[in-house]
């Protein structure tokens, strides 16, 4: 694994969700993408308003936005890895273009399909902020090391406009396991999100 | 008695008084407070989506591919807002990993409408191809789904799924059969 002429700082996945589920004080969306990402979304502390999506690879920030249409008042984060984009880099433009003022999106990077054998992706040598900002998306940036996000997080819990956030990580495995249960999981999040009363 | 004229190729039939499928579709979306929709466009389906563009009830928009239409779709229900996503017979062609994984599983009531290309006249030999892949995918996941052929059927299949999608938490496919709507037909010049 190597990201020549990169100056970002090589963070922890679990370490970086923890600091961003820490900040959520407004019962903010959060859509953990496939595998490792919402393995450590479940890991770092359940809430009610967590959706844990334990398929259909790349579709985090559809989701996401989808929330976001829906709420426009709730703020909503999407976790997705770098590899789960790749599957679905289109939904950067619409994004861009619906430009919803409560979505923020953070980018697990590093390069490698982590959960099947730490192959490399083909976009190892590829800019995602670029590709964002290329996008449409003009607030994507790169954090630089866990300050850096935490300043980037604040911003966007404030932002009018979508935001994205890409960090370099490490290649260090999930720290939990979701419990896959897709329609308990559904059922809590609308709980969470106020659309359904326990039965 | 005036003699009518036999309908050519890709002609329907026309009674001025009767409303179009389209306006049909849209006031009974309205009607069941299905007010967002993406779509991935298609020559059949853009007398609906310029109007539903023209109607601000709905927010309508192009997505990129239409397994991201079926996400956008699946957060909105799960945040209180119903949808339904217009397609064709490729674009559903494309879903079996969502709907098998995200959809079924969650227990999206996700409405989905085709615009069906592939038979009754088709020109284009892939397009024929794909569209048998439709029903058996439909079927192999118990999912409910519709071909519309008449008009007067139209309204009380689609308000009548709708209201069972949303009931039952599950979704269906209503296919929009080239008897419907008129399908898309070979023009000297024009391709796939």
């Amino acid at each position: 694994m190597t990201h020549p002429t990169r100056n970002t700082k090589l963070m922890n996945r679990f370490d970086l969700t923890c600091r961003l589920v820490g900040k959520l004080k407004q019962a903010e969306a959060v859509i953990g993408g496939i595998g490792n990402t919402n393995f450590d979304l479940w890991a770092a502390g359940q809430r009610p308003q967590n959706f844990y999506m334990l398929g259909s690879m790349g579709l985090a920030c559809p989701i996401a936005l989808g929330v976001a249409l829906a709420q426009p008042r709730r703020r909503v984060f999407a976790l997705e890895g770098d590899g789960s984009l790749l599957m679905q880099l289109g939904c950067l433009a619409t994004i861009a273009t619906l430009a919803p003022k409560n979505l923020a999106i953070i980018v697990m990077d590093n390069g490698i399909y982590q959960i099947t054998g730490s192959q490399p992706t083909p976009a190892r040598n590829s800019d995602i902020v670029a590709i964002a900002a290329g996008c449409g998306i003009a607030a994507s940036h790169w954090a630089a090391d866990e300050e850096d996000f935490d300043r980037l997080v604040d911003h966007a819990l404030q932002a009018a406009a979508p935001v994205l956030i890409a960090v370099r990580i490490d290649d260090k495995p999930g720290v939990g396991a979701t419990r896959r249960d897709p329609a308990q999981i559904r059922e809590r999040f609308m709980q969470g999100l106020g659309v359904r009363q326990p039965i | 008695m005036a003699v009518e004229e036999p309908l050519k190729h890709g002609e329907k039939p026309t009674q001025p008084t009767e409303r179009s499928w389209h306006e049909t579709v849209l006031q009974t979306l309205k009607r069941n407070q299905v007010d967002l929709v993406p779509y991935v466009p298609d020559r059949v389906l853009t007398p609906l989506i310029q109007s539903l563009h023209c109607d601000a009830f709905f927010t309508t928009f192009a997505t990129a591919r239409e397994e991201e239409a079926v996400g956008i779709l699946a957060g909105a229900w799960m945040g209180g807002r119903r949808g339904a996503l217009l397609m064709q017979t490729s674009g559903f062609a494309t879903l079996a990993n969502v709907l098998a994984s995200l959809v079924v599983p969650c227990q999206i009531p996700l409405i989905m409408f085709v615009s069906e290309r592939g038979t009754l006249g088709e020109f284009n030999y892939g397009q024929s191809l794909v569209c048998r892949t439709m029903r058996p995918v439909l079927d192999s996941l118990a999912m409910e789904h519709h071909t519309m052929t008449r008009l007067d059927e139209l309204e009380f299949i689609v308000d009548r799924s709708i209201k069972q999608a949303v009931a039952t938490q599950a979704p269906v496919a209503l296919i929009l059969s080239p008897l419907l709507t008129g399908g898309k037909v070979f023009e000297a010049g024009a391709s796939s």
